[in-house]
């Protein structure tokens, strides 16, 4: 993706990844000039956020043009109210306006704000209403007709909170409480070399790319044809950021574990290439079209979102085709080169086997990716496994309990609570979330026991019955 | 590519391969049983499983390390993470835990090169976990008005080799701010009274804007917070609660009653019956793995206050 430098950090610029937020709602774009996009059923241009600061609040206008708006604390304030419901009966004629003339309204190009006022005079019994439920009313009229529109700067909080309340399919229901438990209990740090295995849009990588802030390294561990980054690439992460990043097939990761795939790479990366061409070279190239399973739902990810602009536009991309093409083919090529290399050198990093940090968050059994993954950790580091379900993680629990090496075993899961709080009014939000996914996770150690230099008992000395003892305690 | 590491370079904000004179190490003997201790040329400490002795045993080993005790017993050398030290770290005061810790990072946006303002400094359990976080380019401002804590933080940041990310003021933040202005991108809030601070939380943000977090106890707390909150134009107030519960893996055994079935059946029925049989000669058992949640756990740590500013 090309990133378009920012010349200042807090303005919005063309070409860079924004987050609308409306209410509680939130969507990812990217900035295009003359490019319609659909948000809450509402279409507009972003073309006046340019220039302006991140955080602005614009509202729609005729054309679908945003104009800044700015916050006004509150309306006028309700000068008369009831103090209970007696005598509010609900006859369905308490609104004097019919739909037909609030549609005319809006088709007059009203305001919002003065819909919502004429709204107010029009109820026979806004004014029996309590205060509480006056507030309400308007705060629900406003929600309806008043669309404002925040521009926010991208971020671990705004996408995880999004994905989750978007599109959790693609996230395997990774809540965002969970993701910053997993950030955290990772102790994922600048400097770290990271490896991260996600089948969440890369969401997981995007927020660990965040918290490396461009230091250090993280390797992806892909399933299929290529790895995932569609959520990774709304973070709008500058070029410095990318290069730190390899990936690597975990359909390989094997052929590292027995050592064939070092003898294999170096020999020759051509004759490698060929070798292999039907199978995992073919693959990357008919990523974009195949319906290769693994390949499915990262697809999913991104189109929907295009289409939605496309048919918006009328126009699509049609009369850049033929030139695109000859250009794709020859970025094909480039990226095939560039995505060897990464490769070569995710494999170099890998074998190292001294990795600050494992994450894993897929769908996939976590049992065989963690034990294997776990072999390229250096020890006492951290790592990290999500799971929808618990009970792949209770297999995984007593998996590596009979391999070892691991201390601080915990599987563990996150409630989350909104709150209400206004003055009389504070509780604790009607809807909650069912469930956001359990996370198991631990501390690396080494097998090897290391003698005292100065002990002079022999090791047969040791003695069995307390080695099991310990061994038995640890958790 | 991969950062060059210097081993002499701070521990808590940075990996580093083998054991030092000066560094703080976890001792871990087992089963959530583990302690901190500062690893000194000649040094010597007791565990359950007899003496370790730091010069032989650990100077110079690899952390995560298994090593032998004197009486034959073995521990393990782990690194000190932020969140192995919020574990482990002497209590000055009631602390944050990681599973809050973990959403307030996430919730402010915290990252390299942050610039954080927090009060209370407390034991010094959040302050750990922001600077493992904004290392190498951010930095933390502390404010803890018991002198004594402000001193004994000081020194620890200084043990832990992060001293130069963080600074440390004894004063009292609801009457003399953070002591910096037009600085911070987030601010953090661990006080009594937060509503008497936001007003110097504000002038202690960028102007262009930042996020701000209160952790409260009490929703009284909360609702004054809120209320100020909204008085100083801050935006997407939003408090939530965060809980976390773990699980024991266990393996259930569970018998299954004798209803009084007859072993007459035998020849009218097929093989999904022969398992029967067999239970009169010995109660059948069902066997399964379970997460099993402890009989008492954390109910409740407080209430998270977020909310946004945009100062224009």
């Amino acid at each position: 993706m090309d990133q378009v430098s920012p010349t200042h950090p807090r303005l919005i610029a063309e070409g860079e990844f924004v987050v609308l937020k409306r209410e509680d709602v939130f969507k990812a774009v990217q900035v295009q000039r003359r490019r319609k996009v659909i948000f809450e059923k509402q279409w507009m241009y972003l073309d006046n956020t340019i220039g302006k600061q991140y955080g602005t609040t614009f509202e729609v206008s005729s054309g679908g043009n945003l104009q800044t708006k700015k916050a006004e604390i509150a309306a006028a304030e309700p000068k008369e109210a009831g103090s209970d419901n007696r005598n509010i009966v609900d006859d369905g004629r308490s609104q004097k306006l019919t739909r037909e003339d609030i549609e005319a309204l809006k088709e007059k190009g009203i305001k919002g704000d003065e819909i919502v006022q004429q709204l107010i005079e029009n109820s026979t019994t806004f004014r029996d209403k309590t205060e509480f439920a006056q507030e309400k009313y308007i705060k629900k009229k406003k929600k309806k007709y008043e669309a404002l529109i925040t521009v926010l700067k991208p971020s671990t909080r705004i996408l995880a909170m999004m994905y989750y309340a978007r599109e959790p399919g693609k996230i395997c229901q990774l809540r965002y409480d969970t993701l910053a438990q997993m950030l955290t209990l990772g102790n994922i740090h600048a400097g770290s070399k990271v490896i991260v295995m996600e089948t969440c849009a890369g969401l997981v990588l995007g927020a660990v790319m965040e918290r490396l802030g461009g230091l250090g390294s993280v390797i992806q561990m892909y399933p299929g044809g290529g790895p995932v980054r569609a959520a990774t690439d709304s973070f709008g992460f500058t070029k410095s950021f990318y290069k730190i990043l390899t990936e690597f097939p975990l359909s390989k990761v094997e052929s590292l574990h027995s050592g064939t795939y070092s003898s294999r790479s170096a020999s020759s990366e051509t004759s490698r290439v060929s070798e292999e061409g039907n199978e995992s070279v073919g693959e990357k190239q008919s990523n974009a079209t195949d319906n290769e399973e693994n390949s499915n739902p990262a697809m999913d990810t991104a189109q929907p979102e295009e289409q939605e602009d496309m048919e918006a536009s009328g126009e699509g991309p049609l009369h850049h085709k033929d030139t695109e093409k000859k250009m794709q083919a020859v970025q094909k090529k480039q990226k095939q080169d560039e995505r060897k290399r990464k490769e070569s050198e995710a494999a170099a990093l890998l074998q190292a086997k001294n990795a600050d940090g494992l994450m894993i968050a897929s769908r996939f059994h976590p049992t065989p990716v963690l034990l294997s993954l776990l072999e390229f950790i250096a020890p006492s580091r951290p790592f990290v496994v999500y799971c929808q379900y618990k009970e792949p993680l209770l297999e995984c629990f007593t998996k590596l309990r009979e391999r070892g090496g691991v201390v601080n075993l915990k599987l563990s899961e996150t409630w989350l609570r909104n709150y209400q709080v206004l003055p009389d009014r504070s509780h604790p939000k009607l809807v909650m979330s069912g469930g956001g996914g359990y996370l198991l996770h631990g501390t690396t150690v080494s097998t090897e026991t290391v003698k005292p230099n100065t002990n002079i008992e022999p090791k047969t000395g040791e003695p069995a019955p307390k080695k099991l003892k310990t061994e038995e305690q640890e958790c | 590519m991969c950062q060059f590491k210097n081993i002499n370079s701070m521990s808590f904000a940075e990996y580093k391969e083998l054991i030092e004179h000066g560094d703080t190490a976890i001792i871990f003997l087992g089963h959530d049983s583990m302690f901190p201790v500062s690893i000194q040329q000649g040094g010597q400490t007791q565990t359950k499983y007899g003496v370790i002795r730091h010069s032989s045993d650990l100077i110079g080993k690899k952390y995560g390390s298994k090593v032998t005790c004197s009486k034959g017993g073995w521990v393990y050398i782990l690194y000190p993470t932020p969140e192995l030290w919020t574990m482990n770290l002497p209590h000055r005061t009631q602390i944050l835990y990681s599973t809050d810790i973990s959403i307030i990072t996430m919730m402010l946006e915290l990252k390299p090169g942050s610039v954080v303002c927090e009060s209370g400094t407390g034991s010094g359990s959040l302050s750990h976990a922001i600077i493992r976080t904004v290392a190498p380019t951010g930095h933390l401002y502390t404010v803890e008005f018991h002198q004594q804590r402000a001193e004994k933080a000081m020194e620890e940041f200084q043990q832990h080799k992060v001293s130069h990310l963080v600074t440390v003021k004894n004063q009292d933040v609801c009457k003399e701010g953070f002591g910096v202005s037009d600085i911070a991108d987030a601010v953090f809030l661990d006080i009594p009274s937060p509503w008497e601070a936001i007003r110097h939380a504000k002038s202690a943000l960028k102007s262009e804007g930042g996020r701000i977090c209160s952790f409260s106890p009490c929703i009284e707390q909360v609702q004054r917070t809120c209320l100020v909150l909204a008085e100083h134009g801050f935006t997407e107030i939003n408090t939530l609660e965060i809980l976390l519960r773990v699980y024991d893996v266990r393996t259930i055994n569970l018998q299954i009653p004798d209803l009084g079935r007859m072993t007459e059946d035998k020849g009218s029925s097929d093989g999904s019956d022969k398992s029967k049989q067999i239970s009169t000669a010995q109660p059948e058992c069902a066997l399964f793995k379970s997460g099993v949640s402890p009989r008492e756990t954390v109910g409740h740590t407080g209430y998270l206050t977020f909310a946004s500013i945009s100062l224009f």
